[in-house]
């Protein structure tokens, strides 16, 4: 008994592929969002993920946490399926998603980082509220900690959110368009956080939009179109032929 | 003169046996459709709450003619089992057809009601001295109300608050960003139902206050006045049921001065006028404050106009 569960922890430790997809897809209603996707992601690494619109960018990341109904395929997060893998992935949700009405502050939105390690039933208590006002902190809006949240600008709703994945500590990121429509100090912020934390050997996993940046930015990038066209090292795979199978096939569609 | 009078009546709800029951199953009501009514506004599920409340009314009816009692709990219990099926038909509409939710929301709205105000009409044609006055849960009769009713309404709303402190974190989340609460493990389709099991609650609390028709405003308006002073969820709550719980008393109070009145009209009457006076009043978002400050805004403007015209002019 004993012996297999080490032999079993041994091959875990052996498994070093933060994300790792097999045969996916992912269809709403009769539509098929992403077909047949097979893609492993390497650790370490800025990922962009990019293509047109209605490519299934976004369905990709939720798919990775289940959030959308998976019809085919399988994915593992170091090996295991993603509801035992949890605490190792932080979700950045795009910023329109959320109403930024709702009644609360900048620090009590990053503090909602630590629900998933207070689990059911605990409550937030000091240290969650230390631990969030330093990663305030670091995305630079330390002073903005007791700001309703629908006061702050643009930029800086995108830099709780992600101040409030960093409060989570985890292995990966996925993002979801932290940069769409943001100012230059937010974009900066971001950037050199991400750096920063690819350094520790995270590994992020950012949906873009802008290809003005892809190759400035990026260490990797996967290009979607409902397929997976192309995925591996920017230098590879940015290359103009791919960009013009990936968004090229979105007009062909478009037109018939 | 008036405020005698006025105090007569308060007084009252410590001396008169009726007044005291009516003004505390009306408190217990606004405390809990207050509180509540937050996560309803908060998930912009306004219409979702009418919905459910509408869908209870036929929920009597046959708990009526199956059981053949009026016993309270019975009927709630039926009008607990109608709101549910009816926000779970509308669920179904919209994941089964391409019909969008406010449509859906109508449809079981209406053909609940619908099929409630037919089924309790035919009682009344049937005659027989006991189903009269099931009517009165369309507007509510607090009047009506016993001991053992207020204690049963307490009961169920101790249950509500329960499930609001223990879940408090988690139904924020929820509301909040649900897609990211559920990436963290807090799977958003259970706790929708849970909430919605504890609106379905409220609604039945407020059958014999306010009554299903007016039930929706009860959930709303408490919060949306709560809204305009406070910025915190938990505050938000707070003063939500506070709100709730001052429009049962005065609303109940009130409708005990004149003989047959439905307190239901008279509690939702009165959230409206606190609605109305934190729309106008509230430092920060009020009507009344928004024009001071525009007012300020334009005569500066206009100042440095007419500094500059002056200057040119020179």
């Amino acid at each position: 008994m004993m012996e297999q569960k080490s032999v079993r922890k041994n091959m875990n430790n052996e498994q070093t592929i933060p994300i790792e997809i097999k045969n996916l897809s992912v269809t709403y209603r009769a539509e098929p969002a992403l077909w047949n996707i097979d893609l492993n992601l390497p650790e370490g690494k800025l990922i962009a993920i990019v293509g047109p619109n209605g490519a299934g960018k976004s369905t990709l990341i939720k798919a990775v946490m289940g959030l959308v109904p998976i019809t085919a395929g399988k994915v593992s997060i170091y090996g295991k399926q993603y509801s035992k893998q949890r605490s190792k992935v932080a979700y950045v949700p795009q910023r329109g998603t959320v109403d930024w009405d709702f009644p609360t502050d900048a620090l009590d939105v990053v503090e909602m980082g630590l629900y998933g390690k207070l689990g059911w039933l605990r409550r937030p208590n000091s240290q969650t509220r230390e631990k969030a006002r330093e990663c305030l902190a670091k995305v630079g809006l330390k002073d903005y900690a007791d700001r309703q949240i629908g006061q702050l600008s643009g930029g800086q709703q995108q830099r709780v959110f992600v101040a409030r994945a960093l409060a989570q500590d985890p292995q990966i990121f996925l993002m979801d368009e932290p940069l769409n429509g943001v100012d230059a100090i937010t974009e900066e912020t971001i950037l050199s956080i991400l750096e920063d934390l690819k350094k520790e050997g995270k590994t992020i996993v950012m949906v873009h939009h802008d290809l003005q940046t892809v190759d400035k930015y990026f260490d990797w990038v996967v290009l979607l179109n409902r397929n997976l066209i192309s995925a591996g090292p920017i230098k590879e795979v940015f290359t103009k032929e791919n960009l013009d199978i990936a968004y090229q096939e979105k007009q062909r569609m478009s037109i018939q | 003169m008036v405020i005698e009078e006025i105090l007569v009546i308060f007084f009252g709800i410590f001396t008169d046996y009726t007044l005291r029951y009516v003004a505390l199953g009306s408190t217990i009501l606004g405390v809990t459709s207050g509180a509540l009514g937050c996560f309803t506004v908060l998930r912009k599920q306004s219409l979702f709450g009418d919905a459910l409340s509408h869908a209870a009314l036929p929920g009597i009816g046959f708990a009526y003619i199956f059981a053949g009692t009026k016993d309270s709990m019975l009927l709630m219990l039926g009008a607990a089992v109608f709101a549910w099926f009816g926000g779970i038909v509308t669920l179904a509409i919209t994941s089964t057809t391409r019909i969008k939710q406010d449509a859906a929301l109508g449809i079981t709205l209406s053909v609940f009601f619908g099929l409630g105000v037919v089924l309790l009409t035919y009682l009344q044609s049937i005659g027989g001295p006991s189903q009269g006055g099931l009517d009165r849960f369309l507007f509510g009769q607090a009047s009506a109300l016993i001991e053992t009713d207020v204690i049963n309404l307490g009961i169920l709303a101790a249950g509500c608050f329960v499930v609001l402190i223990i879940f408090f974190k988690e139904l924020k989340i929820a509301t909040f960003d649900s897609a990211f609460g559920q990436s963290m493990g807090f799977p958003t389709k259970y706790l929708s139902a849970l909430l919605t099991s504890v609106i379905v609650v409220a609604v039945v609390i407020g059958l014999h206050t306010v009554g299903v028709v007016l039930m929706v405003s009860m959930l709303i308006a408490p919060a949306a006045a709560a809204r305009q002073w406070i910025s915190s969820l938990k505050n938000m709550l707070i003063l939500s049921a506070i709100f709730g719980g001052i429009s049962g008393v005065i609303g109940s109070m009130i409708s005990s001065t004149t003989e047959g009145m439905s307190t239901g009209p008279v509690i939702v009457i009165t959230i409206t006028a606190i609605l109305g006076i934190s729309l106008f009043f509230s430092p920060k978002n009020g009507y009344l404050f928004q024009y001071l400050r525009k007012r300020k805004q334009r005569q500066s403007n206009l100042n440095e106009i007419s500094t500059a015209t002056g200057e040119n002019s020179n």
